[in-house]
């Protein structure tokens, strides 16, 4: 616990302050602020999330049928989860309380489809160069290019990996990225048998190198415990979505969540009913809200969302390898929640695994090419939708008058609901790397490697992977510039 | 009598009293345009239409056809005159086509791919144009008309109704609805006017349709607006009350 770091004393004298931004291949763009005194000693971290305040108020005033394509434009990066969790929201709108299986079925595949590019993505792109090269490494070679030239086999897998996941996304959704597949109440279309056996050639392939990947990151786990589970580590509690029965399913399911030990604080929760469990706190230093357990309050209240909890969230995992991963991540963890900030990227291989197994097992499903695409029922005026998105749980509710506006939006996204999460990993990480030691860029990058763990999604903004520049600036509590670095 | 002119080294035949657009529609020969429509009274205001007839501009939907005229209609200057046409109609309105769900089926969109517009080029204008999501059937996006008034001719003309009515001036033109109130759901307005299916661009939606017909389905996803208006149709989509065939006049 850290709560004691988020607001320096107001008699603190003379403090530096160390910028680091933006966090270079992070999703869109952050900044984290290191408030320092005379002593370099670390007396306040925050990290600053640019997010699309402002969006639920574009949504409000529209008809509800465009909501699903509009809310894309939320998230360069994950525009699927976005959709889908739109869409589920308002089935139950237009009185679809259960789509037709052709349409479950197809909004599933989209939604493996996402995980699995998402995924492989985060991890080969985003992260293999700093699990790879070590965090210290020089800067020019941490990046895709440099795995691509030491490394050439991981990285083709990756891309391979990502574009196969887009070409699912693709054939459900009508397009790579802002397609229109779904709709309040079911989808606009079906997928061909050719479609579906061009798709099924390939998903083999995709399962095998899922299956290396979760061997990459636990091997390196395995080489180095001491770093891999202790850095960035915190206790917290964890939530996601599991289905009724308790295995994972990211589509669709209960509410589920677990304490600090692995023991249960709610389980078989409806969604619906959200707005009951989960409060938001808004702090006057960030744009992002902080949502916590509204039983526990604020202080004990918050929790972790995404891969890592998941993972450990749910009783087993419904494809076999998946499951024999997820045995093994569980044994590693010894019987107790594995709290280290680096644990994400493991837990999200094997939940990679799982995306590539469930899309095979849809694909072999003739419901996938039926044509009951739509079904309706009796009007309603409110919905919420959840869907576990690659970065973790992603709450979508509405409000609809009878002339078909929406008259009341309301989303949590994952990187929300890890708000705490991120700012207590970058306080852990910046008190065992940072605490009264030169700021060097090795010791800066440690920060972003944790809050990269995470994936947020901090804006819309799209970058050059790994080619965004970093600058460092270092200016005192009155705001004073003191210094400023610049990477290229 | 059978007469003809030249369009684009073509020779078009026209019936005496055909206009020089109608004579090439109903050749199959697609002259861009907006607010031209085979089944309403010519209305030359959007100036897409415009051609060189003889080295001198005029609106094609307008001026009549005449034996021996050497009309230019794609040559690259007209074409260029075309993209600013419709760079400024983009940046008045606000016209969002990733989240609109005429995306498609919208015949500026269509005609804007067909110039080879890239960008909007002007500033613009973000007008604050509420919906009007009164009536139970039909819904009313007003950010994206193009005041062709095609709308306005169809409920005057065919339905017998008034419902639209073009109001303010210049830069403040709009359009309204006749009602005391101003609001659909307050006129005789019905889902099955002919004014509800004649809209070129997102204004005028049949309610709780949507995305139900994918992207990459539509009208323009299939053929451009060049080939599927070339037969003397508007190639608009939902406006399947269109005859294909234009008469004289
Ligand atoms: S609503 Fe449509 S048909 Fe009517 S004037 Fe506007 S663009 Fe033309
Ligand atoms: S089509 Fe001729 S002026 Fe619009």
């Amino acid at each position: 616990m850290s709560f004691e770091l988020e607001t320096a004393p107001a008699d603190a004298g003379t403090l530096r302050r160390v910028a680091i931004d933006p966090v270079s291949r992070v999703e869109g763009h952050g900044k984290v602020t290191i408030l320092l005194d005379e002593h370099n000693k670390v007396h306040q971290v925050r990290l600053h999330i640019v997010e699309f305040r402002g969006f639920e108020r574009f949504i409000q005033g529209r008809p509800y049928w465009e909501v699903p394509v509009m809310v894309q434009r939320l998230c360069g990066i994950c525009p699927v989860s976005h959709h889908l969790a739109a869409s589920k929201a308002l089935d139950l709108i237009v009185g679809a309380t259960r789509v037709t299986p052709t349409a479950d079925k197809m909004r599933r595949l989209m939604h493996y489809g996402q995980i699995l590019q998402s995924h492989a993505l985060h991890f080969f792109h985003l992260s293999s160069p700093d699990l790879l090269f070590g965090f210290d490494s020089e800067v020019g070679r941490r990046n895709i290019v440099g795995v691509a030239e030491k490394y050439p086999e991981i990285a083709k897998k990756g891309i391979l990996l990502r574009k196969y996941g887009q070409e699912v996304i693709r054939l459900t959704a009508g397009k790579r990225v802002h397609g229109t597949g779904a709709v309040p109440g079911g989808v606009n279309r079906s997928l061909s048998a050719d479609e579906r056996k061009d798709l099924l050639k390939d998903a083999y392939q995709m399962i095998a190198w899922s299956r290396e990947a979760v061997h990459i990151i636990k091997e390196l786990h395995q080489q180095n415990p001491a770093l891999y589970d202790h850095f960035g580590s915190f206790r917290s509690n964890f939530m996601g979505m599991v289905a009724p029965d308790g295995s994972l399913d990211l589509y669709h399911g209960v509410l589920r969540a677990k304490d600090a030990d692995g023991s249960i604080l709610f389980d078989q929760v409806d969604y619906q009913t959200y707005d009951r469990l989960i409060t938001e706190e808004v702090k006057p230093w960030s744009y992002m809200k902080f949502p916590y357990f509204t039983a526990m309050g604020p202080e004990h209240g918050w929790y972790k969302v995404g891969p890592l909890a998941r993972v450990q969230n749910c009783d087993s995992i419904p494809t076999p390898f998946a499951e024999h991963e997820r045995l093994e991540f569980v044994a590693y963890a010894g019987g107790k929640p594995l709290h280290a900030t680096l644990a994400y990227h493991w837990a999200r291989m094997v939940e990679m695994l799982f995306a590539a197994e469930t899309i095979k097992e849809l694909l072999q499903d003739d419901d996938l090419s039926g044509t009951e695409l739509m079904t309706s029922g009796e009007r309603r005026r409110e919905g919420v939708g959840v869907i576990e998105a690659p970065r973790g749980t992603l709450f979508h509710h509405y409000q609809v008058g009878d002339d078909d506006l929406v008259t009341m939006a309301n989303l949590i996204v994952s990187t929300t609901h890890n708000n705490q999460a991120m700012n207590t990993a970058v306080r852990e990480v910046a008190r065992q790397y940072l605490d009264g030691k030169e700021i060097t860029e090795g010791l800066l990058n440690h920060i972003e490697v944790a809050i990269r763990a995470y994936d947020p999604c901090l804006s819309c903004a799209t970058h050059a992977l790994g080619k965004m520049p970093l600058e460092v600036t270092l200016v005192d509590a009155e705001g004073t510039e003191l210094d400023r670095k610049y990477k290229a | 009598m059978n007469d003809s002119f030249m369009l684009d080294g073509e020779e078009i035949p026209f019936t005496p009293g055909q206009t020089v657009m109608q004579a090439a529609a109903a050749a199959g020969k697609y002259i861009p345009h907006l607010c031209w429509h085979p089944d309403f009274a010519a209305h030359g205001s959007c100036k897409l239409c415009t051609v060189k007839i003889g080295g001198r501009f005029a609106t094609s939907c307008t001026v009549r056809a005449a034996a021996g005229q050497e009309v230019e209609n794609r040559t690259d200057e007209l074409d260029a005159r075309r993209r600013t046409l419709l760079q400024l109609l983009f940046v008045e309105g606000n016209h969002f086509c990733p989240s609109c769900e005429k995306s498609g089926d919208c015949a500026l969109q269509a005609t804007a791919y067909e110039m080879g517009m890239l960008t909007p080029h002007f500033d613009h204008f973000y007008p604050d144009r509420p919906v009007d999501a009164s009536h139970p059937e039909v819904l009313l996006e007003f950010n994206r008309c193009i005041l062709c008034e095609l709308c306005v001719r169809a409920s005057r003309e065919v339905d017998g109704k008034n419902v639209f009515a073009l109001a303010g001036r210049g830069t403040k033109s709009h359009l309204i609805v006749n009602s005391e109130s101003g609001r659909l759901a307050d006129t005789d307005f019905a889902a099955t006017d002919r004014a509800a299916e004649v809209c070129p661009v997102g204004v005028i939606l049949k309610k709780r349709v949507g995305f139900a017909v994918p992207i990459g389905a539509r009208t323009y996803d299939l053929q451009p607006i060049s080939a599927a208006g070339g037969d003397g149709t508007t190639g608009r989509a939902g406006d399947t009350s269109a005859p294909r065939k234009t008469e004289a006049g």
